[in-house]
């Protein structure tokens, strides 16, 4: 017996469905398309922008000085606003000691924690830890400055220095009075703030390294820290060696925290405990105060130094980054 | 056999070393988070006393009387960062659309490198390159100097973070979009940008929390004031600026009020990054 | 949240802003040294009551801010405590006035245990600086205060980090009492230190004296006296050793020879109860002002500091200039043009 089956109900959308294809027989906005694509064009074009314009700004204020100067002004150690003589290397000099000190404080500290965060620790420890040390990274400059130059550089003058000097004030690096705000005392608070930074980032970089390379080494009958050694840090040393030098361009950077407690002394010295300068506080000391051109010509072009080494820092940091991961997952261990 | 016990001796000396390195990384931890619960503390003990009505309410007193407040740099700091917003929000987001739904690989990844590269730049550049585009074009201080300063900032942070939340967003949702005939742009805007709007408003509040406690951009651009703003062509008074101020000077009322300063900032933005956590629990880009 | 919503709040904020800058209030903005900013700033305070219609703005960023601010013109006035050199004068796009305003001392503070009194003269305050007394016990320092018990422990040497009057009213001093000062660093508001850390401001040098035993600064006085720290009685050029007191500066101020311009310098003055590191402070302001509103405010609070304003210096322990003067600069005050 055969039964009449009715057609099925077209479902919308259909490849016939008049509905559908009254509708895809009207263009699309065209118009709009490509507004909205020029104006997203335009926005994301900014970046550009703002690179050409921080260079130009930069190169422009220090034409005077770069005049006066040359390549001179990069190796010249007086700084002398009565005699209009100045030249950048104790800035120079004070924000490689300091970033130095910060990384040899910092990258030990970072990478070991983010090795426990990855590999050693009990599951539920993680995210807390991992929203504390965030929780670092979040608080301002000017904050940690604020607890350096009441808290930290009193205690650091009281205790840890005095010990320092007993020990090792026969090496030049720990000689001379102290003061307290120091080179030391700069390179420790850089430390500070960039510990979050390495760690997250490392912690990116740790995570993504295949579990494959983990389990092999466990196969082999390894013990979890030969595991993380052999596996997992080998594997990822050239992304660690990335977060390490993304930590090496914040340090470099780093402005308010540090003219807090480093003493402000343009001088170059060996002992840590004398007061420095790095390149990011003395613009922010005496930037509003340049009464002369070539004054202020000169803080432009340490500006301009500073703009120069911060960006090819970042650029090798980058590049190292890429090859470990995705830009995405170390971008945001950044942010 | 002295192989054997070669190589239990080996074996002793590894689990030595592996417990070795377990207590030695868990230290290390420690010590990172340490100076977070030091920072706290001593904000607590320090500020907690001083922050009270007076503190809210009040402008700041001469030098060397006692009592005032902060609240003109309080409301200074909000004011920058509606300005701040204005240009960066909008820049930043945009731009961020474009690297995840249009051009090619090449001029993206460049972009990219170049947003990255900018996020690295310290934060005083801005504050002189401002300086010689604005302030000294237009003689004068101004909120408006801060506030772009402070957007330049935000534009190649939230570029980013749009970006990234932007390209979670399932293909299929475009596809289906497209599928209907919704026109490009409607489909990234009334889509894709809704769908990851979640995202896009945490990437914003971590800019914003950032940018709120920056102090070096406004050092030759806000400049600074004791009184309230009424213009936004005049200077301003920042938050963290007043703390700094206050900070280096010699005066125990002003540092009693730097400390009291310090812990409303800190909760400020701790505030706005658990509100982040909050919003993010689940996705980054809701499910509609 | 859409896009329409975030716009509208954006616009919302935006149009309080706008609405603010329509309101009545007038801004006048300065900036410049921090060795009046006690005084200044109770000024400021007080004539926002006589005049509630205008607010002073100022921002304590040191002499020389002021001169490079007022130059460039993103100021309406500058403060200064060293006087502006002829170059800078000549560079600047208008004819500035220097206005005195108060005379103040700069004391020599220290930290030390006991807060002993100290005597000390102009050599060994150069040497000290120089670098060459390098210990609290130096004999040069033992000689002016016998029965004093300095520690054998090192000098911490505190200046200026940015430019600064009290600097020039300061090396004004050293460069009249040591020669060799004088050659190695001179006198400016801001020098090539031979030893020493830097503060920021009146303020940051004070601040580190205080946070640093052993250490050694420059300060004007109310910075000192405000902050309970201990200063230095200095030998003046008639051989006495004067503390800083409102009588010693007005003393000195008193045999200064106040030239027309009123650039004057009155360190290492001659009289027998003169404080030797003193110095006057000046607002500079344009002769010709560009806005005529702003000007005439502005020439009404000078009016008004130089006569009402000098009432309140006695308290803040800064000299008031003396009558004579005073009336020689109102009448330059009556020069400024609209």
């Amino acid at each position: 017996m055969e039964i009449a089956i009715p057609p099925a109900p077209k479902a919308f959308g259909a490849p016939d469905d008049p509905r559908l294809v009254a509708r895809t027989m009207a263009p699309p906005s065209r118009f709009g398309d490509k507004a909205f694509q020029w104006l997203t064009l335009a926005m994301a074009l900014t970046v550009v922008v703002l690179v050409v314009l921080t260079g130009w700004q930069l190169w422009r204020g220090s034409s005077l000085a770069i005049q006066k100067f040359g390549l001179h002004f990069l190796v010249t150690s007086t700084w002398d606003p009565v005699a209009e003589q100045f030249g950048a290397l104790p800035f120079i000099y004070g924000t490689l000691v300091s970033s130095l000190i910060a990384l040899l404080i910092a990258v030990p500290l970072s990478i070991a924690t983010a090795v426990y965060l990855t590999e050693l620790a009990p599951l539920w420890i993680r995210q807390p830890l991992v929203s504390l040390i965030e929780m670092l990274a979040a608080i301002p400059s000017v904050i940690l400055g604020l607890w350096g130059i009441f808290v930290m550089v009193p205690w650091l003058r009281d205790y840890p220095f005095p010990s320092l000097k007993r020990l090792f004030g026969w090496t030049p690096f720990f000689s001379g009075p102290i003061y307290g705000t120091s080179m030391l005392a700069g390179g420790i608070i850089i430390a500070i703030m960039i510990l979050p930074i390495i760690t997250s980032v490392s912690r990116e970089i740790l995570r993504s390294v295949p579990d494959l390379q983990r389990e092999a080494a466990y196969a082999l009958g390894a013990t979890r820290w030969e595991v993380t050694r052999i596996a997992v840090l080998s594997y990822a040393r050239k992304g660690l060696f990335g977060a390490v030098i993304l930590g090496l361009g914040r340090a470099l950077g780093e402005t308010m925290a540090v003219t807090m407690v480093i003493g402000n002394t343009p001088q170059i010295a060996a002992s840590l405990f004398k007061p420095g300068y790095t390149l990011a506080s003395v613009i922010a000391n005496e930037f509003t105060e340049a009464t002369t051109d070539i004054y202020l010509g000169a803080l432009f072009e340490i500006g301009l130094v500073l703009f120069g080494v911060t960006i090819v820092v970042n650029l090798i940091a980058q590049v190292l980054l890429k090859t470990m991961t995705t830009s995405t997952s170390a971008t945001r261990a950044v942010q | 056999m002295t192989k054997d016990s070669g190589r239990t001796d080996n074996h002793h000396w590894r689990k030595i070393k592996n417990a070795l390195a377990s207590t030695g990384t868990f230290v290390s931890a420690v010590l990172v988070i340490a100076p977070l619960g030091l920072v706290f503390f001593y904000l607590l003990v320090n500020g907690a006393s001083s922050v009270n009505w007076d503190f809210f309410t009040h402008l700041p007193k001469p030098v060397g009387e006692a009592g005032g407040g902060m609240a003109n740099a309080i409301v200074g700091s909000l004011e920058l960062l509606a300005l701040a917003g204005a240009i960066g929000i909008p820049v930043g987001v945009l731009g961020g659309v474009y690297l995840a739904e249009y051009g090619s690989a090449r001029i993206n990844s460049v972009l990219r490198f170049l947003a990255d590269v900018l996020n690295g730049v310290p934060s005083i550049t801005w504050g002189v390159v401002v300086y010689g585009l604005v302030v000294l074009r237009f003689k004068g201080f101004s909120a408006y100097a801060g506030g772009l300063a402070l957007g330049l900032i935000m534009i190649p942070l939230i570029l980013r973070t749009t970006e990234e939340v932007i390209l979670l967003v399932p293909n299929g949702y475009r596809e289906a979009a497209l599928a209907l005939g919704v026109s490009r742009w409607k489909t990234i805007v009334h889509i894709v940008m809704k769908t990851a709007s979640k995202g896009i408003i945490t990437g914003i509040l971590l800019a914003l929390a950032r940018i709120g406690g920056e102090t070096a951009p406004l050092l030759f651009t806000a400049f600074g004031n004791r009184f309230w703003n009424h213009s936004l062509s005049q200077p301003i008074a920042a938050l963290p600026l007043q703390i700094f101020t206050y900070a280096i000077s010699p005066y125990d009322d002003w540092h009693r009020q730097a400390w009291a300063g310090a812990l409303v900032l800190v909760t400020g933005v701790f505030c706005v990054n658990v509100l982040v956590r909050f919003l993010t629990r689940g996705r980054a880009v809701s499910v509609v | 949240m859409t896009k329409f919503h975030k716009s509208t709040i954006l616009g919302l904020l935006l149009a309080l802003g706008f609405s603010a800058s329509a309101s009545a209030q007038m801004a006048i903005n300065g900036a410049g040294a921090t060795f009046p900013y006690p005084i200044y700033s109770k000024w400021f305070d007080e004539y926002a009551k006589v005049d509630p219609s205008v607010r002073f703005n100022y921002q304590s960023i040191g002499s020389g801010g002021g001169q490079k601010q007022i130059l460039a013109q993103t100021v309406d006035f500058g403060a200064s405590d060293g006087p502006m050199s002829d170059d800078n004068l000549s560079k600047a796009p208008g004819k500035i006035l220097h206005i005195p305003t108060v005379a103040g001392a700069v004391v020599i503070t220290y930290n030390l245990d006991g807060n002993p009194a100290l005597k000390l003269d102009g050599d060994a305050i150069a040497n000290i600086f120089l670098g060459k007394i390098k210990n609290w016990n130096d004999p040069k320092i033992a000689a002016s205060n016998p029965g004093a018990k300095l520690p054998d422990k090192e000098i911490v040497v505190v200046h200026r980090s940015d430019g600064s009057g009290t600097t020039f009213i300061f090396t004004d001093y050293l460069s009249k009492t040591s020669g060799e000062w004088k050659e190695k660093a001179g006198n400016n508001t801001s020098v090539n230190w031979p030893t020493g850390i830097g503060g920021k401001g009146n303020e940051g040098v004070a601040g580190q004296v205080k946070q640093t035993p052993g250490a050694l600064g420059y300060v004007e006085l109310i910075y000192a006296t405000q902050n309970k720290m201990p200063y230095a009685e200095i030998k003046n050029a008639a051989g006495e050793f004067m503390k800083p007191t409102l009588e010693s500066i007005t003393a000195a101020l008193a045999t200064a020879d106040v030239p027309d311009d009123f650039r004057f310098s009155m360190t290492n003055a001659p009289g027998k109860d003169a404080y030797p590191i003193a110095g006057a402070t000046w607002l500079l302001v344009y002769q010709q002002q560009k806005d005529a509103a702003k000007g005439k405010k502005l020439v009404e609070f000078l009016k008004w500091s130089l006569t009402d304003g000098e009432k309140m210096a006695k308290d803040l322990q800064y000299a008031p200039l003396p009558e004579s003067v005073q009336q020689r600069v109102l009448t330059r005050i009556g020069e400024i043009k609209m």
